[in-house]
């Protein structure tokens, strides 16, 4: 039995212990937000935060997250808009938006190791995060926007 | 060509509207439909010729709810109609909601695809609006007992001037809905001047939803008891199964059942490719048990198509004379005169669509009918598909449509739903087929490989007096025919057939390529590798006369002029539009051409060692686009894009800030094309499978700067979602030119050492 807090509430799993936590947040809790895009952490689509760290929720076997608690794009902003996605809104980064709840999860955490990122600073902690349809440079805009606003 | 009547109202809104709204039934006969016919139905439900529909319908609490016919991918064709109809409407876009619509006919044409949802729905949604806006005025017109013309709709609310009295539009719902809706030739639209959304900055309609994680993709799809299913493709295209063994699969947790999928019937159009399913509780089961199949497979001719080897054959074609689409003067005695003849080859290769969200469909077959939720562009295709796979009736079929985690065409082919429709039949129970990346990038509708031969004249000022180009490259028909080896006339008329430039003596050519793959619509399509050897040829011509590729580029243009339509093939397809009201404006050309050189310092901006721009133009989609890149390489070739200028002229435009989102992100998307995009096969099979052997552009690896810049222009709306794209790749190989000495003549750019 796997025990783990997703969001702040508490989940216990008795399934295959090497499932990633990516299907079992989607399929088994239906908390969808969090997205598969490769399934070998190369997209960054499915990244969510584990006890604070931003991971590829696609190669998180549920047994290495036992006893973590997990936060979702779901749970970034239950207590009102977290800044990043503050910023997402007001500089309307999205197009598809498929690839944007991990981008988000990852400029989040971002921000918490690094609240003034340097242009270096993006480009190192976003750039395990595809979006084909080509946001980057307002990712990189709503990032500074964001930052500003926690300062 | 549209038309508003008055129409009955409640067969439409079935589910979509409470009971008391007042519901606009607007009879909309889109272009493409209704082309060589004048009948109109008297059949408000839908009869066969025209298929009414509804556009909007308004709550009593004031809510104006706008049904959704197009797709939304990414470019906003989901909130961009809704934005005109709002405008004309007189409504408060916050308090605007937007219904999707599933898959029906009298939606019209519903395919999100060609960059044409505004264009087609522009004059159809103001018209919606229109007609409710006269509606709601003369129902407070009535109320108060004055002149209809003394009452007027503004921002949800109808006023009336001489006495200050005032209604707001769900006040007005009943009264509205006793009234006949006004024929279209009674409707008074606002003027350009008091637009109040259209032009503007809106935000998608779903923002908020995508970045709190709320939003539903077609990968997000569920239905009580569904199964989840992963499919092993034959691995080479019509390869069919010899024998599998799923022993092992069964045996993994979760894992419910296999199950076998038909080959298609060739022509494979959009048929699933067949192969083995396996269907589990859960996603991950299902791959599990996938990898634990035991398959073997026949894999058919298809097992000769090898890269290297196609590209040589290809290119022996292109230096034979081909099928002729247009030609002007006589290039032949031209080139007989002698004098000077420049000739260059391009060659640019298969590309996978790889939207972040891979394909992905829930259905549920139920006595003989298939509901399904899927990530489509054509939710008509998949009644389409589904009943032809399953050999059921169209009407049987009903599709929901989520939102679209990307799609750059490729989810105009409904392959993978046909999967979902046939597993659910066989399982009994609602099945959710999921594609994994490797299935996404082996077995796509790959956009074509191409060798393009180009062949000029050019006189003493270095300007052609004869022109030659040819394309070689397995067609799109290959798809719907298995032995097209020709383009066709609107393929041909992607940028090659419609070349806008003045010279006296041009041909323009095809060749013949047999596909090996399956062959499909990709962002741009056919412009992207006309462009790519278009835009490079006449910088290389430009720096043989020893001229300013931005002064020659132009000259070659010619005089400010309509492009005679004679000139043209006869059969141009112009992307579906009259030429009349699109016709080729070498005017526009000219202007965002000077006006993105402008921006980007060209010609005044002091270049250092290592550094260069370049610029290319193109006309696609209707819209007018140039775009200069600069670069810098530095010793050991290592290249920066420092920065992009994109000028643009798509006629009248709705939402500003998409159109900025749509040409930055074409720079981005140009980006990873001209860089790294390289599908290739060995042996029939695909070489590439996931984002690590097909790279895209990630955030440090795109241009450094993209400025876009919209010529104000009341000409009709026309595309935004593909024409940013084609003239990207031969603007950055010029720029690379001009820095480097080096002619970039094939992509990706990964192939050529710059240094």
């Amino acid at each position: 039995m796997i025990k783990l807090k997703v969001n702040g509430t508490d989940h216990s799993f008795d399934g295959d212990p090497e499932m990633p936590l990516l299907w079992y947040l989607r399929d088994i809790l239906g908390l969808t937000g969090t997205k598969y895009g490769c399934g070998m952490a190369l997209c960054g689509a499915c990244t969510v935060h584990v006890n604070g760290e931003a991971v590829r929720s696609c190669v998180t076997t549920l047994q290495s997250a036992a006893g973590a608690s997990v936060l979702t794009i779901e749970g970034l902003g239950a207590q009102g808009l977290h800044p990043v996605q503050k910023a997402w809104i007001k500089v309307n980064v999205p197009q598809c938006g498929y690839c944007q709840p991990g981008q988000i999860m990852q400029a989040a955490a971002l921000l918490k190791s690094k609240p003034h990122p340097t242009d270096s600073d993006i480009d190192d902690a976003m750039s395990g995060n595809i979006c084909r349809c080509g946001t980057y440079q307002r990712i990189r805009t709503a990032i500074k926007a964001a930052a500003k606003e926690v300062a | 060509m549209s038309t508003v009547q008055n129409l009955s109202r409640r067969e439409f809104v079935k589910g979509m509207f409470s009971t008391g709204a007042f519901v606009l039934c607007a009879q909309v006969a889109p272009i493409r439909l209704l082309a060589g016919s004048t009948a109109l139905s008297t059949d408000p439900v839908g009869g066969a010729a025209f298929h009414p529909s509804v556009w909007l319908g308004i709550e009593p609490d004031g809510a104006v709810i706008i049904v959704a016919s197009r797709s939304e991918m990414g470019s906003g064709s989901r909130t961009g109609p809704a934005i005109v109809l709002a405008d004309e409407l007189e409504a408060d876009w916050k308090r605007v909601r937007i219904k999707q619509a599933i898959g029906d006919a009298k939606y019209g044409g519903q395919d999100t695809d060609g960059s044409h949802s505004i264009r087609d729905l522009f004059d159809v949604m103001r018209q919606a609006g229109a007609a409710a806006r006269t509606m709601l005025e003369q129902a407070a017109a009535q109320q108060w007992n004055v002149p209809a013309k003394e009452c007027k709709a503004s921002l949800h609310q109808v006023s009336h001037k001489p006495t200050g009295r005032k209604l707001g539009y769900g006040e007005l719902v009943a009264a509205a809905s006793k009234l006949p809706v006004p024929i279209k030739e009674s409707l008074k639209f606002k003027p350009r001047s008091a637009w109040r959304y259209i032009g503007k900055d809106t935000s998608l309609i779903d923002l908020r939803d995508i970045c709190t994680g709320r939003a539903e993709y077609g990968f997000d799809a569920h239905v009580k008891g569904m199964l989840y299913a992963s499919v092993e493709h034959p691995p080479v295209l019509g390869g069919k199964l010899k024998s599998f063994d799923d022993k092992e699969a069964l045996k993994v947790p979760g894992v419910k059942m296999t199950a076998t999928i038909d080959p298609f019937k060739p022509p494979h159009v959009f048929q699933p490719l067949g192969g083995v399913a396996v269907l589990a509780d859960n996603t991950w089961a299902a791959l599990q048990g996938r990898q634990k199949l035991r398959v073997e497979w026949d894999n058919g001719p298809n097992t000769a198509y090898n890269s290297a080897d196609y590209r040589k054959e290809m290119e022996a074609t292109a230096q034979k004379s081909g099928k002729v689409f247009r030609n002007v003067g006589d290039v032949d005695a031209e080139f007989a005169k002698g004098g000077k003849i420049i000739e260059a080859a391009y060659y640019t290769p298969h590309l996978a669509h790889a939207s972040m969200e891979p394909p992905a469909a829930v259905a549920d077959y139920r006595n003989g009918k298939v509901v399904a939720w899927t990530c489509t562009q054509n939710p008509q295709e998949v009644q389409n598909t589904v009943a032809n796979v399953l050999g059921i009736k169209k009407d049987d079929v009903t599709c929901h449509v989520t939102l679209l985690g990307g799609a750059f065409g490729r989810k105009s082919k409904p392959d993978y739903v046909a999967e979902a429709a046939v597993l659910s039949k066989k399982a009994g129970k609602p099945v959710k087929v999921v594609w994994s990346r490797e299935d996404d990038i082996k077995f796509d509708y790959y956009h074509t490989v191409a060798a393009l031969y180009m062949k000029a004249a050019v006189g003493a000022d270095g300007m052609p007096t004869a022109w030659l180009q040819r394309s070689v490259f397995p067609p799109i028909g290959s798809t719907f025919a298995l032995d097209t080896t020709y383009s066709d006339p609107d393929e041909m008329g992607l940028g090659w057939s419609d070349l806008p430039f003045a010279i006296p003596n041009h041909r323009a050519e095809n060749g013949p390529a047999t596909a090996h793959v399956r062959i499909g619509w990709f962002r741009s399509v056919a412009n992207i590798y006309h462009a790519f050897a278009i835009y490079s040829f006449v910088d290389e011509l430009a720096h043989a006369a020893g001229r300013d590729p931005l002064e020659y580029l132009l000259a070659l243009l010619g005089p400010d002029r309509i492009v005679d339509r004679k000139s043209l093939a006869e059969n141009f397809g112009n992307y579906g539009a009259s030429y009349e009201q699109y016709p080729i404006d070498t005017a526009r050309l000219r202007r965002v051409a000077q006006l993105a050189a402008e921006k980007a310092g060209w010609g005044k901006r002091a270049m250092g060692k290592g550094e260069g721009m370049g610029i290319a133009m193109h006309r696609s989609f209707l819209t007018y686009v140039a775009t200069v890149v600069r670069v810098e390489v530095d010793g050991q070739g290592k290249l920066r894009i420092r920065q992009v200028d994109t000028a643009l002229d798509a006629g009248t435009i709705v939402n500003r800030d998409t159109v900025l989102n749509q040409f930055e992100g074409a720079a981005v998307f140009g980006t990873s094309l001209a860089l790294f995009g390289e599908i290739t096969a060995t042996g029939g099979v695909i070489d590439q499978s996931n984002f690590g052997d097909y790279h895209v552009c990630r955030i440090n690896e795109v241009p450094e700067k993209i400025n876009i810049h919209i010529v104000e222009s009341d000409a009709p709306p026309a595309g935004v979602g593909e024409p940013g794209l084609p003239p990207f790749a031969p603007a950055l190989c010029n720029a690379i030119f001009a820095a480097t000495g080096k002619r970039v003549r094939e992509l990706p750019l990964s192939k050529t050492k710059l240094a």
